[in-house]
């Protein structure tokens, strides 16, 4: 596995089929970028379980902190690690004592363990380093374009209507006093479908 | 399966560009609107916040100008790109993140007359100092480093002289250095010289010139190439340090290899204010469409129009390194194969007065105070773009009062040369 660069294919395949995410080191500071990721990937579904033994008993965006990977008391398809490359190590030996394993070992932007990641791998886990999710999952989707991003990828289709964001809706206010029927109607299949 | 990379000529048609959402329009609509209505408070939270993707007020950021953006990142090789007002606006921008009163940037001498003027007078204003450095000497650009350095400045091919510069060896220095190499690559558009692939971390545009292509809008761009280390020590406190402005986000570790673009849009275009018009935005990017085939055309004709100068009685000397002959020939082999740009200068045997004439005879090319149209323009540079120097920095820039500059267009090369020929005679 090179880890220099990585295919699309990969991370999209990741970012597709994981559902769960520990993210380990995240920050209740809404300043940090644990906190924009951990937001981030839990406003697009993910699962996010907060992993952080300073901050047990508290929650972040209403998730409760976990103090480390083997208090989670579910399945957890990815590990996202916030930690600078010197404490990866522990944290994948940590992982690697779960059942079942997670799918996935993600090694935040600016961290990377090879040896780590060889370990992991070893054992069948996918392996990411140096990458934050939350731009990959941007870039990806293109979102991240508003930003005047390159997000190295081409479409001539349609682009999907932003999550959250402009949706038709029945709350118009109708000024011309003529019927809106037909386009409530179609307001209301169109939220119905979405 | 392995990504596949597109070609130069599909990412000018189409990187950063996808049908609308809402309407499915396939051109990029004109997002001609100064704000954006939040989905909630938590969203405009984020999005001021920087915690989330999106749009706010076009001072910040425009849907049209983000197509803009990624558009010439990706044309560049870079990260991430931020759009401008002119390449003036750009350049402050940038400078902006990078200097503190006193700081100093080396620059080359042969630059636009425009750029030295706002390196000189402008910046002086702001504490920054510039130090000059001569391209055909790369030694002097390593003398002129000093504790106070904080960046290189170049131009890929040089306004008016047409030369084209070692960029490699001097992204070395600044390597050595620890500091940015900025290359402004408006002559020879991504298309000629990628910078970024020969060790640029920054590259600048005024996209008035080729890029846009047409002569119709002024923009200037500012390209990530994602490269340089922001945070290694304390020289770039905007990128490395907590941002007051921001409740102590830290710019690079936040965004990785695009904070710098992300600086010059969150601490430089918001506050400095120098927005582009999503209307010239458009424009531009209707031009980038075409620019393979525009630069094809405009070097073909740059060639053959230097060629018939270089045989001409009444011509002194033609500076154009797409000529054989010419003492940036190898360069120009090097760093721009598909040729060497549309903007050069010849001198004539007798002096101004003939360049005086020769202008105003012409009845093809425009006498006008710009360059990368599709049609052929015409400027004396020591009385107009470079009148602010004293002679000796004119000699030195490439502008000596007996030169004229010339801005070969995409028009019938026999119509160019049969004007000159005619305006050479008269």
């Amino acid at each position: 596995m090179n880890h220099d660069a990585y295919d699309d294919n990969y991370i999209r395949a990741i970012l597709n089929s994981v559902k769960s995410i520990a993210m380990v080191g995240a920050s209740p500071v809404n300043v940090r970028p644990s906190y924009f990721a951990f937001k981030y990937l839990a406003q697009r579904g993910y699962d996010m379980i907060p992993v952080n033994p300073g901050h047990v008993g508290k929650s972040l965006l209403g998730k409760p902190f976990v103090a480390s990977l083997g208090d989670i008391d579910r399945p957890i398809d990815m590990i996202d690690i916030f930690r600078n490359s010197s404490h990866i190590m522990p944290v994948v030996d940590e992982a690697l004592k779960l059942s079942p394993l997670p799918k996935v070992i993600w090694m935040q932007l600016g961290a990377r363990d090879d040896a780590a990641a060889e370990k992991a791998e070893a054992a069948g886990i996918q392996v990411v380093m140096n990458r934050c999710p939350k731009i990959e999952y941007g870039r990806l989707s293109s979102e991240i374009s508003w930003m005047g991003v390159n997000s190295r990828t081409l479409s001539s289709k349609r682009a999907p209507i932003p999550t959250q964001g402009m949706r038709l809706s029945l709350n118009r206010m109708s000024v011309g006093g003529g019927e809106t029927a037909a386009s409530d109607r179609a307001a209301k299949n169109k939220s119905e479908l979405s | 399966m392995t990504d596949r990379h597109p070609g130069f000529s599909t990412l000018a048609v189409h990187a950063g560009a996808q049908p609308d959402p809402t309407t499915g329009a396939r051109a990029t609509p004109i997002y001609q609107t100064t704000s954006f209505v939040f989905n909630d408070a938590d969203h405009a939270a984020s999005l001021f916040g920087l915690q989330a993707f999106g749009n706010i007020y076009t001072r910040i950021g425009n849907p049209t100008n983000a197509v803009l953006e990624e558009r010439v990142a990706a044309l560049e090789g870079g990260t991430a790109a931020l759009a401008v007002a002119s390449g003036h606006a750009a350049q402050v921008v940038v400078f902006q993140q990078l200097l503190m009163p006193g700081d100093e940037i080396i620059a080359a001498r042969k630059l636009y007359g425009g750029s030295i003027n706002q390196f000189t007078h402008a910046f002086k204003s702001f504490g920054w100092n510039v130090a000059w450095a001569d391209s055909d000497d790369i030694a002097s650009f390593e003398r002129a480093v000093t504790p106070h350095t904080k960046a290189i400045f170049i131009e890929s091919i040089a306004n008016p002289s047409g030369s084209i510069t070692d960029i490699e060896a001097i992204a070395a220095v600044a390597r050595k250095a620890g500091v940015p190499l900025i290359v402004d690559n408006t002559l020879a558009t991504p298309y000629l010289i990628r910078p970024i692939d020969h060790g640029a971390d920054i590259v600048v545009h005024s996209l008035t010139k080729f890029l846009g292509g047409h002569g119709n809008s002024l923009g200037g761009i500012i390209v990530d190439a994602g490269t340089f280390d922001w945070s290694k020590d304390n020289k770039y406190p905007m990128l490395s340090e907590p941002r007051p402005e921001y409740h102590g986000i830290k710019l690079q570790e936040t965004f990785g290899n695009f904070a710098f673009a992300i600086a010059c849009r969150v601490l430089g275009l918001r506050d400095l204010g120098p927005a582009l018009s999503p209307f010239n935005a458009f424009m531009i990017l209707t031009g980038i469409e075409t620019l393979p085939l525009r630069m094809q055309k405009h070097c073909e004709n740059a060639k053959a129009v230097a060629e018939f100068l270089a045989g001409h009685p009444k011509v002194a000397a033609v500076n154009y390194a797409g000529l054989a002959s010419d003492r940036y020939n190898n360069l120009a082999r090097k760093y721009a194969p598909k040729g060497a740009g549309a903007v050069f200068t010849f001198s004539l045997k007798d002096g101004y007065d003939a360049g005086v004439n020769l202008v105003s005879n012409l009845k093809l090319f425009s006498h006008l105070a710009n360059v990368g149209d599709t049609r052929s323009l015409v400027i004396h540079p020591a009385s107009t773009t470079h009148s602010q120097l004293d002679d000796a920095a004119k000699v030195k820039s490439g502008a000596a009062p007996d030169v004229v500059r010339l801005s070969i267009g995409i028009e019938d090369k026999e119509d160019l040369i049969a004007d000159l020929e005619q305006a050479l005679t008269a």
